[in-house]
């Protein structure tokens, strides 16, 4: 991440000087300003699904459902333990259901339990972050209403390629993972052993 | 269907609550005291990723990347209409949305660009606001291979959005 953002910024400001470089500030400013809009729509967003989700942990029922879904867990989080385990059940299902906004503060949760403080991401850490960069989204809820606010006549009709590609995007994800998670172990145990 | 689930998941889980005499109310108010405190530590890794998408943008780059990574795209089956949007998509999810209502006022919101650009939004998620945001407030410096496979997934996504359009 730090690479890639320096190398954004310095491109972006570097191609300004010489197109326009009196809106470098400004485009900036305009940026943060929308980002403190964002946080503050988001602040909103989760005071509600943090709320209403914690009664959901109160009642006991995310236990339950880390439970039912623990095998997948298991394997796909091995650093997760039972507290871990119970927010990524919350996180994943809150996704599948489309409620991005309420996955991600438990995905942030689930990524602070699984931090084990040495600097570099776990397995279980990238799998995570891989699988909500590429969740299966079973109703596109947003895309549906702009299309049909744009004319269409039948905006409905992305459903289903909409969601044979989400599945497609997800499998793929989890797949690569898999097998770099087994590339990235053995290399780092042929470096344990010289 | 839907609109359903949401607010009967509501009701099931305050009924099961008060089945279980719990105080809802001050559960509540417990789990939404977070929202503050979660916020503000990510608005820096919000901030930080939207200016350096500002500059990309007004600078004029993203257009040169997507004209010079279009030929590509072209081979793998994604039509150079909807190239900005694949490009643009895994960093910001609003700027991704205004695209696509750009793309269906140019292109007719039926036409086969418009079907395209729609399944890839909907099958694609803001990779890099993802990476930034799950790993707010970990020690972690290195994601290793975690943004690339995300990124791979999500290209994979649009290429089969594109053929899917074609066929269905």
């Amino acid at each position: 991440m730090n690479k890639i953002w320096l190398l954004m910024m310095l491109l972006g400001t570097a191609a300004l000087l010489v197109v326009n470089p009196s809106v470098t500030v400004t485009s900036m400013i305009d940026a943060s300003s929308s980002a403190l809009e964002l946080c503050l729509s988001l602040c909103a967003v989760y005071a509600v699904w943090l709320g209403i989700l914690e009664i959901l942990e109160q009642s006991g029922l995310s236990a339950k459902l880390a439970k039912l879904i623990s095998p997948l867990i298991k394997k796909l989080f091995p650093h997760a333990n039972l507290e871990v385990q119970k927010d990524i059940a919350i996180n994943l299902s809150a996704n599948m259901l489309g409620l991005g906004n309420a996955a991600t503060p438990y995905g942030i949760k689930a990524m602070r339990g699984l931090d084990d403080g040495s600097g570099v991401a776990n397995t279980s850490m990238i799998m995570l972050m891989i699988i909500n960069a590429c969740s299966i989204q079973l109703i596109p809820t947003t895309t549906i209403g702009l299309r049909a606010a744009a004319g269409s006549s039948s905006p409905a009709d992305i459903i289903l390629p909409t969601l044979i590609a989400t599945i497609t995007a997800c499998l793929t994800g989890i797949g690569l993972g898999l097998i770099c998670n087994k590339i990235y172990s053995k290399i780092k145990q042929k470096r344990s052993k010289n | 269907m839907s609109v359903y689930i949401v607010p009967i998941f509501i009701i099931l889980l305050l009924l099961y609550a008060s089945y279980k005499n719990l105080n809802t109310y001050n559960i509540f108010i417990n789990g939404a005291k977070g929202a503050i405190d979660l916020v503000v530590s990510i608005f820096p890794y919000i901030v930080a990723i939207m200016i350096s998408v500002a500059l990309m943008r007004t600078s004029g780059l993203t257009d040169l990347l997507t004209k010079a990574v279009s030929p590509v795209f072209n081979f793998l089956g994604i039509p150079s209409e909807v190239c900005e949007l694949v490009l643009l998509r895994p960093f910001t999810g609003s700027g991704s949305f205004a695209l696509l209502n750009d793309i269906f006022a140019k292109y007719g919101a039926d036409s086969y660009i418009s079907r395209c650009a729609c399944v890839i939004m909907g099958s694609s998620e803001t990779v890099f606001y993802v990476a930034t945001v799950y790993f707010s407030g970990t020690k972690v410096k290195k994601l290793l291979y975690a943004i690339p496979c995300a990124l791979i997934a999500s290209l994979v996504a649009a290429i089969v959005s594109c053929l899917l359009c074609k066929v269905m």
